[in-house]
């Protein structure tokens, strides 16, 4: 009796094992160095409301940049944090930005308003992607200083609580 | 009902939950469909063998900054015109071509589009079909690793 229910306990174990195993787990963002305290570069385009965004506009404000898609499961986890942020941190000079990488506008547009986005968002291009090291995988989030230099770069679903703290410290220069 | 019996039951409902499960994941990672990275690489490197028909069923955006040399774009196979754009593509091709979907938009487990263009192609009758497994993205699983790319359409 004793050795069946041993037996049973083992099965168990390895099925639970191969199902966490096979099923994998979304990794946590790896804060890449490549592009780490250059100049962010600028860009010109318009929201999808058809008004001009500009980089340069935002100098001297904390920049959010946040590369995402309305297909992209950890973009969509992401994004009522940088509505709360931008809620939160706009008056102490946070700026958030969204560059879409959705193939067209609409779904964009009827995104922005099913999670009340109060930040402007633009349609991506390939040229602008190349211009930040390449959006081969999304989200990729940057955290831009007061000073225009990239202070952060976020691949994959951030550690929210670390970037909160990771703003505030960037609000805090002048 | 003795308490081995019961056990038993409980195994087995265990086991059958388990695989019916596994049946709704698809395409898990270690099954045959997969094709890492490496072997890629290996098959578009190799002088001889059978050259795969590589098809991108991502968004375009990340396929004009990076792709796999000879692959070509087809659309998002999560949008219904991406699957249309399948179905032309292939509407004329024998049923055994070797064909590798791929996307690497985002980790695996999230992709909206590898999935519903492996079916499209299993459910038209294509038998030799296998899925690129980016587990990450494709920077991260191919670009970094310093594999081969082509930019632009």
């Amino acid at each position: 009796m004793r050795r069946l229910v041993l037996i049973i306990v083992a099965i168990v174990i390895l099925v639970v094992f191969w199902q966490v195993s096979h099923r994998g787990s979304a990794p946590k963002a790896a804060v890449k160095t490549a592009t780490l305290n250059a100049p962010a570069p600028d860009f010109s385009l318009q929201d999808i409301d058809g008004r001009p965004l500009d980089l340069a506009t935002y100098r001297g404000h904390v920049v959010l940049l946040d590369f995402w898609a309305t297909w992209c499961t950890p973009c969509r986890a992401e994004i009522p944090h940088f509505v709360e942020y931008q809620s939160k941190y706009g008056a102490q000079g946070l700026q958030v930005i969204g560059i879409s990488m959705d193939d067209d506008a609409k779904p964009v547009q009827e995104f922005y308003r099913e999670f009340k986005m109060n930040y402007p968002v633009a349609l991506g291009t390939a040229k602008l992607a190349d211009a930040y090291g390449g959006v081969l995988g999304l989200p990729i989030t940057f955290l831009i200083g007061r000073d225009g230099q990239v202070a952060a770069k976020y691949i994959g679903e951030a550690d929210m609580r670390a970037m909160d703290d990771r703003i505030n410290s960037l609000l805090q220069q002048k | 009902m003795t308490v081995s019996t019961r056990l038993a039951f409980v195994v087995t409902s265990i086991l059958v939950t388990a695989a019916m499960s596994s049946a709704q994941v698809g395409l898990v990672p270690g099954s045959a469909q997969l094709m890492s990275p490496e072997e890629l690489l290996q098959a578009i490197q190799a002088a001889g063998g059978e050259k795969p028909l590589i098809l991108n069923v991502g968004p375009s955006l990340l396929y004009m900054q990076a792709h796999v040399p000879g692959s070509e774009y087809i659309g998002a196979g999560s949008t219904p015109q991406g699957i249309e754009s399948l179905r032309r593509r292939v509407k004329t091709l024998p049923h055994s071509t070797f064909i590798v979907l791929y996307c690497g938009c985002c980790p695996w487990e999230h992709c909206p589009n590898v999935r519903p263009a492996f079916n499209e192609l299993r459910k038209s009758g294509f038998s030799n079909v296998r899925v690129l497994y980016i587990a990450n993205d494709f920077g991260k699983d191919w670009v970094d690793k310093g594999y081969p790319v082509v930019k632009g359409q």
